[in-house]
């Protein structure tokens, strides 16, 4: 399953990689693009663990930049 | 600007001024750092508190952290006042970048403002207005001059002339009336329209679109990967070389140990890759943008990197160098006048749905009295034998006059030669070709003016017919006579024929040439307007069809390309160059910073042109 995630104040470039980065190591995730650019992450991952995943993606950025939030 | 860079905005001010004042202020050892330490506060307290929060999150090396340590040294080693401007100027960075990026991004947005908002739904004879996303296919929906086009459909009323520019770029709005396609995202310029719609919002053209553009930013360029892996290791490069700096040389040769701190605290401010990780996807943005606002829609950054070493480009001719509609283009009678050749050959083929027997009916342009012809036969693969006024015409190809004993004579022109016979003797020929489109010879010239080796043409058609329209238009090969299926071994062998570093541009009308705009390096589908199976199978998708829309594209993408290169090399150039005098004690803390903030600051600005195209048509 695809799906876009609107993010809100993501002000850097480089901690928008980093996030990307972090996410790309949870389990389950096939593909994903976090754009600085246009303020939003492209998530591809296992149908059946999708929510769980987006939950683990939402933690992990936390983490990296804990000023911007997932609109999820 | 947002709220809350306002409130930076403020913070900035103030902090200025209390810097002033502190400087001003006749005050010496404690109490001067005590008078520092209050502009610093305002400054910088968020950074200093991320960069607690973020070590205790395991996040090292990040440009918070940086900040602190470099300011927090200074302060240690004595530089009160370039300790708050190091952090000052930062803000001052964050806060100009913060607000270009946006720029840029609304910007854009407002390119793309092609969202309609609401549609005039016909219920029980009332108008109601509704969300596009509720109308379903057969409704009625009305649109009034001025309102946004909000889904695909067909007019069963009212005519008027509609805008496409901020679909095509083309700034020449286009009459429509009943029976005709409207396109969702136009603008309907005069009268009222009543439309039956035939696509449901999600499936419209306008929606088709929008997804194609918010999606383009995630498709990154290797430019934009080589920066990302780059930071990963420039950072901690510099971090470590700016520990080696602070230690090794005291121990070593017993330098000062301050001084050789003062130089390692240099390296940490411009140890932030935050100028090129911002740039260069910032550039590919605003070069995807610019091409939107000339109908040109990129699906990815990689794709622009990727079109601008363009060395060959091949081309489907029905459609896409050509009308794809068929014309009579000369009519060359023997006996008759001209009017009564194509009158002759209108009538006899007035039953045939041939796509010549069309364009003859339509070269004839009057009113077909069919009490004028009597008996009518086919002769498959030759043409027809009928009556006309009780003679006998025949028309048809060479074999159709071999065959009936006529003499006849071939035509110098290219195209589709239709001969007409009348009670056994030759009255002429009717030529039928495809109208080459007006601006495709232009196109191939502006093609080699970017530095385009070769152009190739592929197409169904007959030797002639093909062989001509490559003469008249200039291009270096073609091939003739080929099914779908060869058009894909063609391709593959001129890529098997190219070196690794050009790039293989296929252009089709995407109705019939899906594989081969997928087995291209980059498929470019043109006179996109409606048709989501080349939106769906294209890398760029041009929206008119017009050839010369490729030249545009790569000229965008040779520009974005030549902005991505100033701005990796000016910033790593001046990094660089500011580490080097820094590690040698030349460059002090305010080149530092400079190299950070001031080069940020300059690639955004070279960035944001990409986003600027000149407009020729």
């Amino acid at each position: 399953m695809r799906k876009t995630i609107k993010v809100v104040d993501l002000d850097c470039a480089n901690c928008a990689q980093k996030m990307e980065d972090a996410i790309r190591k949870i389990n389950g995730v096939q593909e994903v693009t976090v754009s600085f650019m246009a303020q939003k992450i492209t998530l591809t991952a296992d149908d059946a663990r999708y929510d769980e995943i987006v939950k683990e993606m939402v933690k992990v950025c936390k983490r990296v930049e804990p000023d911007c939030k997932l609109m999820v | 600007m947002t709220k809350r860079q306002k409130k930076m905005l403020a913070r900035i001010l103030v902090s200025a001024v209390l810097l002033v004042v502190a400087k001003l202020l006749p005050l010496s050892g404690a109490f001067q750092l005590m008078a520092f330490l209050v502009p610093y506060a305002v400054i910088g307290w968020d950074i200093v508190w991320k960069a607690l929060r973020n070590i205790a999150h395991g996040q090292v090396f990040d440009e918070n952290f940086l900040m602190t340590i470099a300011t927090v040294g200074a302060f240690c080693t004595g530089e009160f006042p370039e300790a708050v401007v190091v952090m000052l100027f930062y803000q001052v960075g964050e806060l100009f970048q913060g607000y270009a990026v946006g720029r840029s991004r609304e910007s854009i947005a407002s390119l793309m403002d092609i969202r309609p908002d609401y549609a005039n739904i016909e219920r029980e004879g009332k108008l109601e207005q509704v969300d596009p996303d509720e109308v379903a296919v057969g409704d009625h929906i009305v649109i009034k001059a001025g309102e946004k086009i909000p889904l695909d459909g067909v007019i069963l009323e009212g005519s008027s002339t509609v805008n496409t520019a901020a679909l095509t770029g083309e700034s020449l709005p286009r009459d429509v009336e009943p029976g005709d396609d409207v396109i969702s995202g136009c603008i309907n310029q005069s009268g009222l329209l009543r439309v039956q719609v035939t696509k449901e919002f999600g499936e419209s053209t306008v929606s088709k679109i929008l997804d194609l553009v918010e999606n383009s930013s995630s498709k990154k360029a290797k430019a934009e990967n080589f920066i990302t892996k780059f930071a990963r290791y420039y950072t901690p490069a510099v971090v470590i070389a700016a520990v080696l700096l602070a230690v090794l040389p005291p121990l070593l040769s017993g330098g000062q140990w301050g001084e050789w701190i003062q130089r390692a605290l240099i390296f940490l401010v411009i140890s932030c890759p935050c100028a090129l990780v911002i740039s260069v996807p910032l550039s590919f943005f605003g070069g995807i943008g610019g091409a939107s606002k000339s109908g040109i829609l990129v699906k990815g950054g990689n794709y622009l990197e990727s079109l601008a070493d363009t060395s060959l480009v091949v081309f489907d001719k029905t459609g896409t160098l050509t009308k794809g509609v068929f014309n009579v283009t000369a009519v060359h009678p023997d006996s008759i006048s001209e009017a009564q050749l194509i009158e002759l050959a209108a009538l006899a083929e007035s039953y045939s749905d041939h796509p010549i027997s069309r364009s003859l009916k339509e070269a004839y342009a009057s009113e077909i009295d069919t009490s004028r012809l009597g008996e009518v036969e086919e002769l498959s693969g030759r043409g027809l034998r009928a009556e006309v006024d009780g003679r006998s015409v025949c028309v048809g190809n060479d074999k159709l006059m071999e065959e009936i004993g006529v003499k006849w004579h071939p035509c110098h022109r290219i195209g589709t030669t239709v001969h007409v016979a009348v009670d056994g003797t030759y009255a002429g020929h009717i030529v039928i070709s495809d109208e080459v489109k007006p601006d495709a010879k232009e196109a191939i010239r502006a093609l080699k003016q970017q530095g385009v080796r070769k152009t190739v043409m592929l197409t169904g058609d007959a030797k002639a017919v093909g062989e001509g329209v490559a003469q008249e238009l200039g291009l270096d090969q073609v091939y003739t006579e080929l099914l779908p299926a060869d058009k894909v071994e063609r391709v593959e062998e001129l890529l098997r024929n190219k070196s690794e570093k050009e790039t293989l541009v296929f252009v089709g009308d995407g109705i019939n040439d899906a594989p081969v705009l997928s087995r291209a390096d980059i498929g470019i589908a043109m006179g996109a307007m409606g048709s989501d199976a080349a939106i769906e199978a294209a890398d760029i998708v041009l929206m008119d069809d017009r050839p010369s829309k490729i030249a545009v594209a790569i000229q965008i993408a040779k520009k974005t390309r030549r902005i991505v290169r100033q701005n990796i090399i000016f910033a790593l150039a001046v990094k660089a160059l500011v580490l080097v005098l820094g590690a040698l004690g030349v460059a002090t803390m305010w080149e530092a910073v400079f190299a950070d903030v001031g080069v940020s600051v300059i690639a955004i600005l070279n960035a944001m042109r990409a986003l600027k195209v000149q407009h020729n048509g």
